[in-house]
């Protein structure tokens, strides 16, 4: 069981919990509770109606002692469309990073209620898990976009600006993405490629399975709840069994209950962690593509220069910027994929222990309501 | 309480062996045998065991014996037997006869009936019955020389009497009304059973697809490898459990099956109870008619109509010899009448009393074997959880690790 430093016991059975921020700071190597100087929050959702539309915002609270930040506090109300704008800044800004994703954008209207309280709470915890992986990111979260996020009452009018504040991150941005060919990978990232491959396609197994098990789970509470009554039919026609009769119809009625819990906490909890990671590969993926072009127009330009046969004392500056972009780039996304991997490793492994937890809660209560008819519980209690 | 058959003898049926044979027809047959093994039980304990005599019976044995004895005792609820073919199957259970499953719950089912028989109180002191269990040979002939076919009530007027009979005991009129309900209620309870095992193991069986996904996974995995692997290896474990499951619960259905079949024995009593209170009233008919023909004739008035009392009428009356020897010849019918409606009520009032009596020992026998079903219910389920809990708890345990 985890504990922070001062002793008290962290929450570990909730796969995406707001708590699990103080989990992985335990956890997390590089940060100590004690530096840690930026926490960000999503809660409280709010449903907007206006003529044109309808829409949820989330509150976003910012606790800080940088002094990137002219406050220590701050609370503000944001959409998707603006976490999904930083997003996509982000992805601008520091492309050599790998940028945490977002809960999917689009949802079928008709098929899922995008008002439901299931589905809101769902995605926020998925925005949360967003902004604090950001927090957590040594270099993104120093970003520029996302301190205006943070901050910002307007937001739109900072979003109009546009380009103009890109200067103070210093980083050119545009990248050349025009047919390089690639002549060489380097093996550890082909072996990353490789990895996020077989990663995504698992992980895509996972997902269909937990589903199919969803739903038998659901097709097995259909005939429990014809099951259970029938027992409550005999107990009317009986006088002496009338009793036991009825206990065994109560059980069977909180068996339902209990399953109707645990399939909906795989609905809510598990499966949107997977689809997340499913998302985060396909994003590194990409970056990785745009790798191999940093790369790919570095070898070109220094082939061109090779072929020129004349007598230069010393590489072009054009050159050797590229080759400072390659060795950056690596670099970064080295430092990320570490990053990446002993995250997922926290994330899974939480994920994976919070989903046996909730069939041994199932199952732990289905004992008591059967112990309890037996008048047996302490053949329950024995297991303990 | 005399010491019933029971106590002073085990019986087992012990095996059961496919035979092939030829059948009455001349056509051949493959049918199961069992084995019933007896042995006088010793109430000295001297170290001395009586020996084991035993001897082959096939199920349509098994049915002769029970017809035998629903219509030599129909004051008896009897036994029932085990179903003949496998009914409310789920899709993993076999449908067939010849399934070692079936046959195996069959063998089990058919030693029931017999211990069940042996303990009643009246049915375990019958010839026919001992020599079912000791005597191999000649059983048959012996069975079908006792005549009990020929005293049987035919389907159609026991339904005739069903429908016709005026003044039945209230009790015996509620018991058939029970019986019908408890029979829809457990097969509709059979029923649903059925389904929810077939889904059950379904979930159980999904599960089993992580052990193989954990395993691939755990290939491409430094550290997290080892820990998905054995987990994978516990969700196989899982996977596999609900087999054992769901064969014990069989043996559930197969308690709450017998009383379903139970349901009809006790409709069958009452259906007996109906038939001689018709006939009881028939003969009361009969006799009020009888007497009221002789007092016309004795009278000379015509109270009711009748086709003879017409035509004499018009063909002129009879003489008075005639007349004479008539009320005689009624006179005779109605005396014979009256003793017949005697006995009849007296036959009537033993019927009920007895098989009130052997209900009741019945309704007790019934709420005291559903009781222990149903708890044995709750403790199945019971163990099924705490497998259920050692296999995530282990699982659990392999994440930790990751």
């Amino acid at each position: 069981d985890l504990s922070l430093p001062n002793g008290t016991p962290v929450d570990t059975s909730s796969p995406a919990s707001s708590s699990s921020l103080l989990n992985r700071l335990q956890l997390d190597d590089d940060l100590d509770v004690e530096t840690r100087d930026l926490f960000v929050t999503v809660d409280d959702p709010k449903k907007h109606v206006c003529t044109m539309e309808t829409y949820i915002t989330y509150r976003v609270t910012t606790k800080t002692t940088r002094a990137e930040f002219d406050l220590p506090e701050y609370s503000v109300r944001r959409r998707y469309q603006d976490f999904d704008w930083l997003r996509n800044k982000l992805e601008e800004s520091q492309p050599t990073h790998l940028i945490p994703p977002l809960p999917e954008k689009f949802v079928v209207k008709g098929v899922v209620d995008r008002f439901s309280e299931e589905f809101v709470e769902t995605r926020r915890k998925a925005l949360d898990k967003f902004l604090k992986r950001i927090t957590d990111h040594p270099v993104l979260s120093f970003n520029e976009h996302f301190n205006v996020f943070l901050t910002a009452k307007d937001l739109n009018a900072y979003k109009k600006q546009g380009m103009a504040l890109l200067s103070k991150v210093g980083e050119s941005v545009k990248y050349v993405t025009g047919g390089y060919k690639l002549r060489s990978r380097p093996l550890e990232f082909a072996a990353i490629g490789d990895y996020l491959d077989t990663f995504s396609l698992k992980l895509g197994t996972i997902d269909r399975i937990a589903q199919r098990i969803i739903k038998e789970q659901l097709e097995y509470l259909v005939e429990l709840r014809e099951y259970g009554p029938v027992y409550s039919t005999w107990g009317g026609l009986e006088v002496e069994l009338s009793e036991p009769l009825e206990g065994v119809s109560a059980c069977i009625g909180n068996c339902c209950t209990a399953l109707e819990e645990l399939s909906e906490d795989m609905t809510e909890d598990f499966l949107p962690v997977l689809r997340e990671y499913i998302l985060y590969a396909e994003s590194m993926k990409n970056v990785l593509k745009k790798r191999d072009q940093v790369q790919a127009e570095y070898e070109a330009k220094l082939e061109a220069v090779a072929l020129k046969k004349e007598d230069r004392p010393k590489v072009p500056t054009d050159v050797e910027k590229c080759q400072d972009r390659v060795e950056c780039f690596n670099a970064d996304l080295k430092a990320d994929m570490e990053r990446w991997q002993n995250n997922k490793r926290q994330d899974f492994r939480q994920l994976l222990m919070g989903m046996a937890d909730k069939n041994i809660q199932y199952y732990e209560k289905v004992c008591v309501t059967f112990g309890d008819l037996a008048g047996i519980r302490e053949v329950y209690f024995s297991l303990k | 309480m005399e010491d019933c058959l029971a106590k002073k003898m085990e019986i087992t049926v012990s095996e059961a062996e496919k035979r092939t044979g030829r059948n009455a027809m001349n056509i051949q047959e493959t049918y199961t045998a069992y084995l019933i093994e007896t042995r006088a039980v010793e109430s000295q304990s001297e170290g001395q065991c009586a020996p084991v005599e035993s001897l082959w019976r096939r199920y349509s044995e098994f049915e002769l014996l029970r017809n035998y004895l629903s219509v030599t005792y129909p004051h008896i609820v009897v036994p029932p037997l085990p179903e003949k073919r496998a009914d409310f199957v789920w899709h993993k259970l076999s449908a067939d006869n010849m399934d070692p499953d079936f046959v195996e719950r069959r063998r089990i089912g058919l030693e029931n009936f017999l211990l069940r028989v042996a303990s009643h109180p009246v049915l375990c002191q019958d010839k026919i019955f001992y020599s079912f269990l000791t005597q191999e040979g000649g059983w048959k002939e012996m069975v079908n020389e006792t005549g009990f076919q020929l005293k049987a009530d035919s389907r159609l007027k026991a339904l005739n009497a069903t429908f016709r009979v005026k003044n039945p005991d209230k009790r015996f009129t509620e018991l058939k009304h029970y019986s019908d309900e408890l029979q829809s209620v457990i097969s509709h309870l059979l029923r649903v059973r059925a389904r929810v095992a077939d889904r059950l193991y379904g979930v159980y069986k999904v599960h089993g697809n992580y052990g193989r996904v954990f395993s691939e996974w755990s290939a491409i995995e430094k550290e997290m490898g080892d820990g998905l692997q054995s987990a994978g290896h516990h969700m196989d474990v899982y996977a596999a459990s609900i087999d054992d499951i769901l064969e014990e619960e069989e043996h559930y259905a197969d308690q709450l099956k017998e009383y379903l079949f139970y349901a009809e024995a006790l409709r069958a009593v009452c259906r007996k109870h109906e038939l001689m209170q018709y006939d009881l009233e028939m003969a009361a008919q009969d006799l009020t008619s009888k007497k009221q023909q002789c007092e016309e004739l004795a009278t000379g008035t015509v109270r009711t109509f009748s086709l003879k009392g017409m035509t004499s009428k018009l063909f002129g009356q009879e003489t008075p010899e005639q007349r004479e020897a008539k009320i005689k010849v009624l006179e005779e019918q109605i005396q014979e009448g009256e003793e017949q409606l005697k006995s009849k009520n007296l036959e009537g009032r033993d019927f009920v009393k007895s098989a009130w009596a052997d209900i009741e020992r019945f309704k007790e026998q019934k709420n005291h074997d559903l009781k222990e079903a149903l708890i044995s219910y709750a403790v199945m389920q019971i163990s099924m959880c705490k497998k259920g809990i050692q296999v995530w708890t282990n699982a659990k345990e392999c994440f930790s690790k990751m």
